[in-house]
């Protein structure tokens, strides 16, 4: 095996200077009812050609791009990667090292992410933003939870308006803290209706995503004020992170805690990970943060670097007492977002949020012209929900066939919802593209 | 070659990304607007983030120089204890990168996602093999991650019985991840102390189980590298009282194809895919911590699950005891792809794999246990465990060895951990070096030894040949500077 | 690491078993940590110290601290009611390596149970226990 160096010779040697006949004799000291008895019943070793034709195999019945049009985001976006992007990502000194644990021979990933951190801070204008936790829906998760350290109550809200999948995460990490975790229902506009706030005490957080799952962008400033209460944090999510290329960012608007899904910034779709918890907070917090940090630093000669640091949060140093179990997070995802976050710059991050808007927006816009239902008024990002007339699904399946994917069915998730379904448009859908599938929903 | 692997050579410097650039450049190139121009309502726009402009060549040598300042398992040996910081086939990225695979939206109907359903459906069943457990979950992240999954099935489990439990057991020699992931679950850790050998005692586990306590997190092989012997009168022990079996999976390539983990008692298992199944760290992540539960615990796995029926695949959400959903989709895909890529490379070799990186351990065991004192001395399994004892005469310690390792061209062991043993050095070499290999950093650790009697300032000062030297931790905490 | 021997421990002090020290000042009084629990810990990069007016009972967590690589909880001495907390430690938590008996005292309190003290060991009782 190609992997495997040991010649026999090698074997026999090292064997003799261990004082052991032979490979199975290494494991003579375990007690005989621990030893399996039968042979790993395993296919038979491919060789790397055989390989490749054997996931071809596999990948291709997969419905992608350019092969098929979809209409899919919810927490998942087609967005071009810069060629560059890819091929630094997979240098095999980022790729094939380990958690920066010896800084001097880690300063590679240990700038990268000290970028990654100040990069995503200015992204959504908060004061620190934590080495990446594992996706959008675990980020949101350990920001609500964290929220209840801070203000020490046992109590949150989450908009309904939160990908339906984050909700569910959330719920299952507070389920055996016995805390409480109430659903802020939403309106007739596609905003979370607050109007329950006023009579909800002693809330540790209030979780409102924007834009939203329906695409809606949530008035931050707004719900800031409507929460009254000094000690309930605002902490903000977000599936789709380029929306702050365009939007006021979370920080601006009084969040207390902004994280999401970072997959926007470079990363694969990948049939849903490795993606990027983004998480970022005021630095008044930074205590109770998850996760891993990078800090500045000097070096003996005074020379500047970076070390992993506030480590005593973390379970290696604080164990049962730490502000989180994560250990290894998604640091080479980071790494690509901010490869990607510094290809787009200041000057192109805007560009591109407002073309993924615009040809949103002329699709929103072709749908109602051609009689469809857009049943929430409010601005949208690059989606939107529209409601197709009842025997729409016979359309969605013939489309299929024609290789395209008109959107989210919404039912499985808002069963009041039937007929309706949430469209994405990003920079990688042309007019003809957009023309073309209101045409077929129309026919 | 008779040269140490440690050298200099040309290093360039290279200022933070916002240090660079110009306003106006731009590295990606942004496709033309072929419909109207479409202004937000001006209440929602914000100002933008404050990025640098930078151009495609800048970014590429930005980039291209911090990676030179790294260290991987590309450049050289990483025997890092308890990491399994093995060889990374290049394989695997290109069947992760296969278009169909990469460019896969999670939310396609299933009939047009066979493909990666399959290689879900498949995996599981590898991995259950390979661990002898009965159903497996792909869903978790990370491998603290599968230990919360871990607790939750704990709790789910003994919620469904009607018998909560407030308490957990957990060995002293155990990673941090299992108290905090059980803390998690409001489980209160319960410290299990190991015996003289290195391994727990099946009278202090009785001495400690009871019923209101969930189970017990065991790591086996432990963190000091050795088996734990008793596991299966440890696992009658803990079920006798009603309780459960976790164990750590973080060092299962020790005993692929040579454990059972049912058979030895094991409820639920978890397995770090970035550590035995050979898909990269990438400096920290992503990984993928599977978990393989027995029957009994199959049912509060998290969904959705891939089930098979008529030769189609399909997510299913019919598990109505299913403790719930922990990721947004269902795990790290990419990183599974390219774990399964190495088990169909390897097939029934991963026995040979296991038995190679213990043979690796004891070698280096053996070489090293007349300089640096051993632990516990055991016949060990994929790593092996030294401290600084010897060293102290001459005031140095652990820390100071591992940097000059660095000197001399070797990644350091893990060190100060597990916290049982003071001045702890854990060697993992793994089954990817060869015997060339394994000698030279044998040799290297020897030169050092010898160094710290002769010259222990050399050691102090250490490392020189790195582009920085030994950094100022204790600013970095006091005074974080943590954006720029 | 200091040896024994080379430990300050003045003699106007009691000491706590968790290696806090004790100054009587009327019916008030200052705790710290002492010479060994601040050399083992090495450099200390963070302090959190108990809002004033909460009470603690004797043996209780009244606050942490922290070097690089380790926390050690601050154990309470005496039972008693928080009057006064070193701020300054906050922006220079060295304070507690530099000077553990002056500058970086942390906490002040008003004993609940002034006989709590006659347990508290001398300089002496606390070496011979540290030597074991």
């Amino acid at each position: 095996m190609r992997y495997l160096p040991h010649t026999h010779e090698d074997i026999a040697a090292m064997l003799e200077v261990v004082g052991v006949k032979n490979l199975d004799e290494l494991f003579q000291s375990l007690p005989a009812d621990c030893r399996r008895q039968d042979d790993l019943n395993l296919p038979e070793a491919m060789t790397e050609w055989e390989l490749d034709n054997h996931i071809h195999g596999l990948a291709d019945t997969m419905a992608t791009p350019p092969a098929y049009q979809v209409y899919l985001g919810a927490g998942s976006y087609e967005h071009y990667v810069p060629a560059s992007v890819s091929y630094l990502l997979s240098r095999s000194e980022f790729v094939t090292s380990y958690t920066p644990y010896q800084p001097e021979i880690s300063q590679g990933t240990l700038q990268a992410i000290f970028e990654y951190q100040t990069l995503t801070a200015r992204l959504l204008g908060m004061e620190v933003a934590n080495a990446s936790i594992y996706d959008g829906a675990s980020a949101l998760a350990e920001a609500m939870l964290m929220s209840t350290r801070i203000a020490r109550r046992k109590r949150i809200a989450v908009s309904a308006l939160i990908h339906p999948a984050y909700r569910r995460v959330v719920k299952t990490y507070f389920e055996p803290t016995g805390y409480e975790v109430i659903e802020l229902p939403y309106t007739d506009a596609g905003q979370t209706d607050l109007s329950s706030l006023a009579s909800l005490d002693d809330l540790a957080a209030v979780a409102i995503q924007s834009p939203n799952f329906f695409g809606c962008i949530e008035d931050l400033a707004t719900i800031k004020n409507t929460i009254e209460d000094e000690k309930t944090l605002m902490v903000v999510c977000f599936t789709e992170a380029l929306a702050y290329g365009l939007l006021k960012s979370p920080g601006s608007q009084g969040a207390a805690i902004a994280c999401g899904e970072g997959q926007s910034m470079g990363l694969p779709r990948s049939f849903g990970g490795p993606y990027l918890g983004m998480f970022a907070s005021k630095m008044k917090y930074v205590r109770n943060m998850p996760g891993r940090l990078v800090g500045e630093t000097k070096d003996l000669d005074g020379k500047r670097g970076f070390v992993l640091t506030l480590a005593t949060r973390e379970q290696h140093i604080r164990r049962e007492k730490a502000t989180s179990n994560i250990c290894t997070n998604n640091s080479l995802c980071a790494l690509g977002a901010a490869m990607f976050m510094a290809s787009l710059g200041g000057t192109g991050i805007r560009q591109l949020a407002q073309l993924n808007h615009d040809k949103a927006e002329y699709l929103k816009q072709k749908m109602i012209a051609a009689g469809f239902k857009v049943p929430f008024s409010n601005p949208t990002f690059n989606e939107f929900v529209v409601g197709f007339p009842e025997n729409f699904k016979k359309t969605y399946d013939r489309l299929i066939d024609q290789k395209i994917i008109a959107g989210l069915p919404l039912d499985t998730f808002y069963p009041e919802l039937a007929n309706h379904y949430l469209m994405c448009v990003t920079e990688t859908k042309n007019r003809e593209d957009l023309d073309s599938l209101v045409a077929e929903v129309s026919s | 070659m008779n040269e140490p692997l440690g050298t200099t050579g040309l290093v360039l410097n290279e200022p933070l990304l916002w240090e660079k650039g110009q306003k106006g450049r731009c590295g990606y190139s942004l496709p033309k607007s072929d419909v109207d121009a479409s202004p937000l309502d001006a209440k929602f726009v914000g100002e933008g983030p404050d990025f640098p402009d930078l151009s495609e060549v800048e970014i590429v040598r930005h980039y291209t120089r911090l990676s030179t300042w790294n260290f991987g398992v590309d450049t050289g040996m990483y025997p890092l204890g308890s990491c399994t910081m093995k060889y990374n086939p290049k394989t695997n990225e290109r069947q992760a990168a296969q278009h169909g695979l990469a460019l896969a939206h999670p939310l396609l109907p299933g009939k047009l996602s066979q493909g990666a359903l399959q290689l879900l459906y498949e995996l599981e069943h590898l991995l259950a093999e390979i661990t002898g457990m009965e159903a497996v979950s792909l869903q978790p992240a990370a491998g603290a991650h599968g230990e919360l999954a871990g607790m939750l099935l704990f709790y789910a489990y003994h919620q469904d019985h009607g018998s909560p439990r407030s308490k957990i057991l957990v060995p002293d020699t155990a990673h941090g991840t299992n108290p905090a992931s059980a803390s998690l679950c409001g489980y209160k850790s319960v410290g299990i102390k190991s015996n003289e050998q290195g391994v727990l005692s099946p009278e202090t586990v009785a001495d400690h189980m009871d019923t209101d306590t969930a189970g017990i997190m065991v790591t086996n092989p432990n963190t000091l590298g050795l088996f734990e012997d008793h596991m299966k009168t440890i696992a009658d022990i803990v079920h006798a009282k009603g309780g459960l079996v976790y164990a750590d999976g973080a060092n299962m390539n020790a005993v692929m194809g040579i454990v059972n983990m049912l058979d030895v008692g094991v409820d639920v298992l978890h397995l770090n895919l970035h550590k035995t199944f050979s898909t990269p760290h990438g400096g920290g992540g992503p990984g993928s911590g599977p978990v393989c539960v027995s029957k009994l615990l199959e049912p509060y796995l998290p969904v959705p699950r891939v089930v098979k029926a008529e030769n189609q695949y399909r997510l299913s959400e019919d598990f109505p005891k299913s403790f719930g959903k922990l990721h947004a989709f269902y795990g790290n895909f990419g990183v599974m792809v390219k774990a399964y890529s190495y088990i169909l490379s390897l097939g029934a070799d991963l026995k040979k794999v296991s038995q190679l990186a213990v043979l690796n351990a004891n070698y280096i065991k053996e070489q090293l246990r007349d300089v640096f004192e051993l632990a516990y001395d055991r016949p060990c399994m994929h790593e092996c465990v030294f401290s600084d004892k010897r060293q102290a005469a001459h005031k140095v310690t652990t820390l100071d060895m591992a940097k000059r390792l660095i000197d001399y061209g070797f990644h350091p062991p893990t060190i100060y951990f597990p916290l049982v043993v003071p001045g702890a050095i854990m060697i993992e070499p793994t089954e990817s070096e060869s015997k060339e290999d394994l000698d030279r950093f044998i040799t290297a650790c020897r030169t050092i030894v010898a160094e710290a009697e002769k010259s222990p300032e050399d050691l102090h000062a250490a490392p020189t040949r790195t582009r920085t030297r030994r950094l100022d931790e204790t600013t970095a905490a006091r005074n974080p500077c943590l954006t720029g | 690491m200091k040896e024994i021997d080379e430990l300050n421990l003045p003699e106007d002090l009691k000491y706590a078993e968790d290696h806090e020290w004790v100054r009587q000042n009327g019916d008030k009084v200052v705790i710290g940590i002492n010479d060994y629990a601040q050399d083992q810990l090495g450099d200390i990069v963070f302090v959190e110290l108990p809002p004033v007016g909460e009470s603690f009972e004797k043996g209780a967590e009244f606050g942490t601290v922290e070097s690089v690589k380790a926390v050690s909880e601050l154990i309470m001495p005496l039972s008693g009611e928080i009057l006064a907390i070193n701020t300054q430690l906050e922006d220079a938590p060295e304070l507690v390596n530099q000077s553990p008996y002056a500058d970086g005292w942390m906490i002040e309190i008003k004993p609940s149970d002034p006989s709590e003290l006659d347990a508290l060991l001398t300089r002496d009782a606390y070496l011979a226990m540290l030597k074991g």
